[in-house]
């Protein structure tokens, strides 16, 4: 727990945090009869007790004005109970449960920086903490299942990592890598996707100032299941190109593959950029429902941030690129 | 079974079928559906009438095997109850993720399988919900309601499918599901093929 300033108020505080119980899918059971379902449904309220979503530290940082503003916040526990990270497991209530031991420390947790760079490092998350000021992001979230989240992130421009490495002229891709640690990563052990999870930009879309390394959120330590100790934002792409819990980036010449290209080529591309006009092939990208809302809203081209991304992608079709 | 425990025992899967529906009523008086309400209505709502069409065709296997005739008596009901379940989770689609925008679920049901196989399984079992009373199996004559009913089949594989192209890369669940339909279908294949066989051996022999 943190022990807090009584002037300085976190978001921590404003925001319910008792966090919801995680239950059981309930949806799982086809052999549980549906009456034993509805009263077995108080016995885990006394057995476990509540948790609290955070146990991060607090961290300093300045606002910025490539927020997004007139928006309402998703909720601290929406965010932290409701996550796609298949390597703690596939419901959307597992990573909360299942990363709630993945506890890494920004001093101890090293990212490997390199390939066609002029100075490759091993960096602690501390020091690339210290690469650039902090700055508080508020970012949409849309996920590639058609839901979308508001969300404060803080973190760095990804640019001031990239500068600090110095690519070399060769260099045209980023190449990002997560943990593969089946020990720690329970979602490890099925191959659900093709592990290591695997990600990728353009070198001139990592340069974007809208592309962030994301250390926290809702002015805290990142919580495991959001991808501890620092994940990717890139708010103008589906959320599943926000790689998770990095420990490797590399520049590289060629474009380097993606796990969710691997897992179905047709369907994720490289780009992955939000666009209503171009419908996964199983669904309509047209819409997203904003969690806290009932009915859908429309999906915005680049996820809104058209203004800051468009230029780079002109001249390319974008229903090809997609 | 007597007449009377089985009017005691169809109290009894009542109660189990309402279930799930009053899970999701608790669940939303206590504002505790989870983040995302409409999709765990929408997905608990799909997945209970996958459920029930699978308990529905388990019945005649199951009363075959395990000689148990009286099992008969509960199929409709179970029947019924996948109906329902899917009549909600159509509900949920039409009025949460469409607006009923008629266009666009036209549009949505041409061109996306998923869609149209989820369509598809609820249509189908229109038709046999309307004609599950007692009054129209006398009006259609037994072997020409049997065949209509058939369609349960088109219906049940139609949801397995649907399940199996909701789901992004985790198929272990829909897998399962799918498994139980494609062994219940092939327990009729089987009845079927036997059927057959033992009325062509005659003719064979003969020759």
């Amino acid at each position: 727990m943190l022990i807090k300033e009584p002037t300085d108020i976190p978001y921590s505080e404003i925001t319910p945090q008792k966090f919801y119980l995680n239950r059981r899918r309930f949806l799982e059971g086809a052999a549980m009869a549906g009456a034993a379902l509805a009263g077995a449904r108080f016995i885990p309220e006394l057995v476990e007790p509540s948790t609290v979503a955070l146990a991060g530290s607090k961290l300093q940082f300045q606002k910025s004005n490539l927020s997004t503003t007139g928006e309402a916040l998703t909720p601290l526990k929406d965010i932290t109970s409701y996550n796609n990270f298949y390597e703690f497991g596939t419901a959307k209530d597992d990573p909360a449960e299942n990363a709630k031991n993945f506890k890494p420390s920004p001093s101890a947790w090293v990212v490997e920086v390199g390939g066609l760079v002029k100075k490759p490092q091993k960096l602690s998350v501390e020091s690339i903490m210290k690469l650039a000021p902090l700055e508080e992001r508020v970012y949409r979230m849309r996920c590639v299942e058609g839901w979308s989240m508001v969300i404060p992130w803080i973190g760095l421009p990804l640019s001031a990592l990239l500068k600090a490495v110095e690519p070399t002229g060769k260099a045209r891709f980023v190449a990002f890598q997560t943990l593969n640690d089946p020990k720690q990563m329970p979602g490890l052990r099925r191959a659900v996707l093709d592990w290591p999870y695997v990600e990728g930009l353009r070198l001139d879309e990592a340069m974007n100032p809208l592309a962030i390394l994301a250390v926290g959120l809702y002015g805290e330590s990142l919580p495991p299941q959001d991808g501890a100790p620092i994940r990717l934002v890139t708010p103008w792409k589906y959320g599943f190109k926000g790689i998770k819990s990095i420990v490797k980036i590399t520049l590289v010449e060629q474009q380097p593959p993606t796990a969710w290209n691997i897992s179905a080529p047709n369907e994720y591309g490289f780009y992955s950029n939000v666009n209503p006009d171009v419908d996964h092939p199983r669904w309509s990208q047209a819409k997203e429902r904003r969690i806290g809302e009932f009915f859908k809203r429309k999906t915005l081209m680049f996820n809104g941030y058209g203004a800051q991304v468009a230029g780079l992608y002109s001249g390319m079709d974008l229903k090809k690129n997609f | 079974m007597t007449n009377k425990n089985i009017a005691w025992l169809k109290v009894v899967v009542w109660l189990i079928c309402l279930g799930p529906l009053m899970d999701l009523v608790y669940l939303a008086a206590t504002h505790d559906l989870g983040v995302n309400p409409l999709e765990t209505i929408q997905l608990t709502t799909g997945l209970w009438a996958l459920i029930f069409l699978i308990a529905s065709l388990t019945v005649t296997p199951l009363r075959r095997i395990a000689k148990l005739p009286w099992l008969i008596r509960f199929r409709r009901l179970l029947g019924l109850f996948a109906f329902f379940y899917i009549v909600l989770h159509f509900i949920t689609y039409l009025v949460f993720d469409q607006q009923f925008d008629f266009a666009a679920i036209w549009k949505d049901i041409a061109k996306r399988p998923f869609i149209l196989l989820g369509f598809l399984a609820f249509v189908l079992l229109i038709p046999l919900a309307i004609t599950s009373t007692t009054g129209w199996i006398r009006r259609l004559g037994g072997k020409r309601w049997n065949n209509i009913h058939k369609l349960v089949y088109v219906s049940v594989a139609a949801a397995a499918l649907h399940f199996w192209l909701k789901v992004k890369a985790d198929h272990l669940e829909p897998g399962i599901y799918a498994t139980i339909v494609a062994l219940l279908l092939g327990y009729r294949v089987w009845v079927w093929a036997a059927k057959r066989s033992a009325k062509q051996s005659p003719a064979v022999a003969k020759t």
